[in-house]
């Protein structure tokens, strides 16, 4: 015990003497937490709509006002003809034209019923079908509101109509960024904690003090635990910073303890380091360890279930995710902070993780030869 | 008196294509005693070292330091050794005191415990205390070094190659240190690619090729040289070792600082004859004498 005192002593007083590492643990998680959800948002908006307008009156005004009153679109161009509009979008200026027909207003009132042509720019795929949707409902709820102007509802309707109203629980109004900053700050928490230990053994190694450690008696559980508590404990400060942003710049109050949550990342902390240590025993130089981190890295992530749902993957995919720490630990924090799940909710995931980390760090310590 | 290390039968093969680092090594040295192992690059003199300091296993052979088995008692042998790396391997962003102070106690002791055997050592580079151990000169990083492996007071200390790229002045300085630890009862081995370094030591060891050439006192080796040797300088040294070459009682001759050196087939050839050929040759400035054996001397004819 008191050889780990002193080796901990030691890396604490090496990482707190390199600034780089000292900068990326405070600026990484705060500059990331708050570019990462202001930049990186699923919601199209300020899609460029032009409007070709034949009918000229007061209902077709009333459309394009509603439209732009959505917020979704900006109007940048109001063409006498198509040819014209479409000119717009060979200059990337517009993304969607609307054309409002002659007599647009007659025969929707006369002949009750009437037909609009939208032409959209698919060159963005999402911009283009979440455009055109949501251009679609304006329309749509348009139409509803004129009906109800127009004709006295009979007693019973003629065609019987399921009205399908949602309401959507623990994120109300479906705010993009509290679904994603919490994603956001455990992908930060695995990459802070993964990519120092991978790259802490292996440095000792390059440079080649882990020659002189090698033939002191200490214990190769004792030099692996003094590698993992220093990052385990950056880790946590990492995250509480985190938490700290996701709080007073998004106003994200976790619904659930605090205490559940730490926890849980306390266990998953032991996971995403020994895995790091693993890789690190493996690897002989700083550059190969840094590879090879990359490569789960971006499985992690990409099969983390932050930016595509789980749930949508094929089959396979859905079992890759399974032995993969980031997906229970996105999970996690979205059922703690979104929903309020108690520590006995999220006691599988707590289970899975562990295991992981018994595995991983036990593998680390036989791996670590002080022979060779 | 006790042996310290005895080494018996030890090989040690590198890769698929078995490689041969040690061949079938074996020595003993005293307790005590300041042993060097002596060759050029690549004959195998860290493998030796990394065996006995149980970093590497070896393929078969057996070996012991301080009674201690190098494969089943290597617990032991970690705390009882000192190793000194050819490579710097001390932490770069600890400072001196640092590093001495997280060496001390990963073997359980105190500077202050075991200060009076790195004193005269440590007064040296004590003004630079507090600076980290990366921005140390060379000279300086050997003393922290040695410092670093004497600190737990080993029995042995195995120091691979501590003085390469160590000016000579430094490197004088390191080997009187080395002279006042034996003095201490520690036992030293060390290697070194300078064969002027060899007669420094009690006992020499001359390795090639993984294999031990010669074991011996470096007195010993140097008297029991089998020939005759002459230095001859010329003006020309290209051409004097070529007609050097060219001459029938001459068995070898190579370059040796400003003179060339040559073993004579016979102790009783007559050097005026030698230089009567030389001049024949060409070459002015001739000067024949009877040159003093050294190691090096001695390691050119074990090679041959």
């Amino acid at each position: 015990m008191r050889t780990l005192r002193f080796l901990l002593r030691k890396e604490f007083r090496q990482i707190f003497r390199d600034k780089a590492i000292v900068a990326m643990i405070f600026f990484m998680p705060m500059v990331q937490l708050i570019l990462m959800p202001l930049a990186a948002d699923y919601e199209v908006r300020n899609i460029n709509l032009s409007v070709v307008d034949h009918d000229k009156s007061p209902y077709s005004q009333k459309l394009i006002s509603k439209i732009v009153a959505s917020g979704y679109f900006r109007l940048t161009g109001y063409n006498a003809s198509f040819k014209e509009a479409f000119g717009l979008i060979e200059s990337d200026k517009a993304d969607l034209i609307l054309e409002i027909p002659h007599d647009f207003e007659r025969n929707l009132i006369r002949e009750d019923h009437e037909k609009l042509f939208v032409a959209v720019n698919a060159i963005n795929g999402t911009k283009a079908s979440l455009g055109g949707s949501y251009l679609g409902n304006i329309i749509a709820d348009f139409n509803a509101d004129i009906r109800m102007q127009l004709v006295t509802p009979p007693r019973f309707s003629q065609f019987p109509v399921i009205d399908v109203v949602a309401s959507n629980w623990f994120n109300p109004v479906l705010n993009y960024k509290v679904f994603i900053v919490p994603g956001i700050l455990a992908i930060l928490v695995t990459m802070v904690g993964g990519f120092l230990s991978a790259l802490n053994i292996v440095r000792e190694k390059e440079i080649g003090t882990i020659e002189q450690i090698n033939v002191t008696p200490i214990r190769k559980h004792i030099f692996i635990i003094g590698k993992l508590v220093p990052f385990w404990v950056l880790a946590n400060i990492v995250f509480t910073i985190g938490l700290l942003v996701a709080r007073f710049v998004y106003g994200i109050i976790p619904v659930g303890s605090l205490l559940t949550l730490y926890a849980f990342i306390s266990v998953y902390l032991l996971a995403v380091l020994g895995f790091g240590l693993l890789v690190s025993t493996f690897c002989d130089t700083q550059q190969q360890a840094m590879f090879i981190m990359f490569f789960f890295m971006m499985l992690f992530i990409l099969l983390g279930g932050l930016f595509t749902s789980i749930d949508s993957m094929p089959e396979w995919a859905k079992l890759i995710t399974r032995v993969n720490p980031v997906r229970y630990m996105i999970e996690v924090m979205r059922m703690v902070i979104l929903k309020g799940s108690s520590f006995a909710d999220i006691l599988p995931h707590v289970g899975v993780v562990a295991l992981m980390a018994v595995i991983l760090n036990g593998w680390a310590i036989l791996n670590y030869k002080k022979t060779n | 008196m006790m042996e310290a290390v005895v080494v018996k039968n030890l090989v040690k093969t590198y890769g698929k294509e078995k490689t041969v680092a040690v061949d079938d090594v074996s020595f003993s040295v005293d307790k005590g005693e300041l042993f060097g192992l002596i060759g050029p690059d690549g004959a195998g003199k860290t493998s030796i070292f990394r065996m006995l300091t149980t970093l590497l296993l070896p393929d078969s052979g057996s070996a012991t330091v301080d009674g201690h088995d190098i494969v089943k008692d290597f617990r032991q042998i970690r705390s009882s050794v000192g190793y000194m790396p050819g490579k710097f391997s001390l932490y770069q962003d600890l400072t001196i005191e640092e590093n001495l102070h997280f060496f001390a106690t990963v073997f359980g002791t105190t500077i202050e415990e075991n200060y009076h055997l790195i004193k005269d050592i440590y007064v040296q580079i004590e003004p630079f205390k507090n600076r980290r151990a990366g921005k140390l000169s060379g000279g300086m990083k050997q003393k922290l070094a040695l410092c670093c492996a004497l600190i737990h007071k080993p029995t042995t200390l195995f120091l691979d190659e501590p003085t390469t790229g160590v000016d000579p002045v430094s490197r004088k300085e390191f080997w009187e240190m080395l002279r006042r630890l034996k003095e201490e009862n520690i036992t030293i081995l060390v290697s070194t690619p300078y064969m002027d370094e060899a007669s420094l030591c009690d006992r020499i060891a001359l390795v090639q090729g993984g294999k031990i050439l010669s074991i011996d006192t470096p007195h010993g080796i140097v008297n029991s040289y089998p020939d005759a040797l002459l230095a001859i300088k010329a003006n020309e040294m290209y051409r004097l070792l070529k007609a050097l070459k060219g001459y029938p009682g001459i068995l070898n001759s190579y370059a040796f600082g400003e003179y060339a050196h040559a073993t004579l087939r016979d102790a009783h050839t007559d050097t005026h004859a030698l230089q009567v050929y030389l001049h024949e040759h060409g070459l002015t400035g001739v000067e024949v004498k009877e040159a003093e054996v050294t190691i090096e001397d001695s390691f050119i004819k074990l090679l041959h």
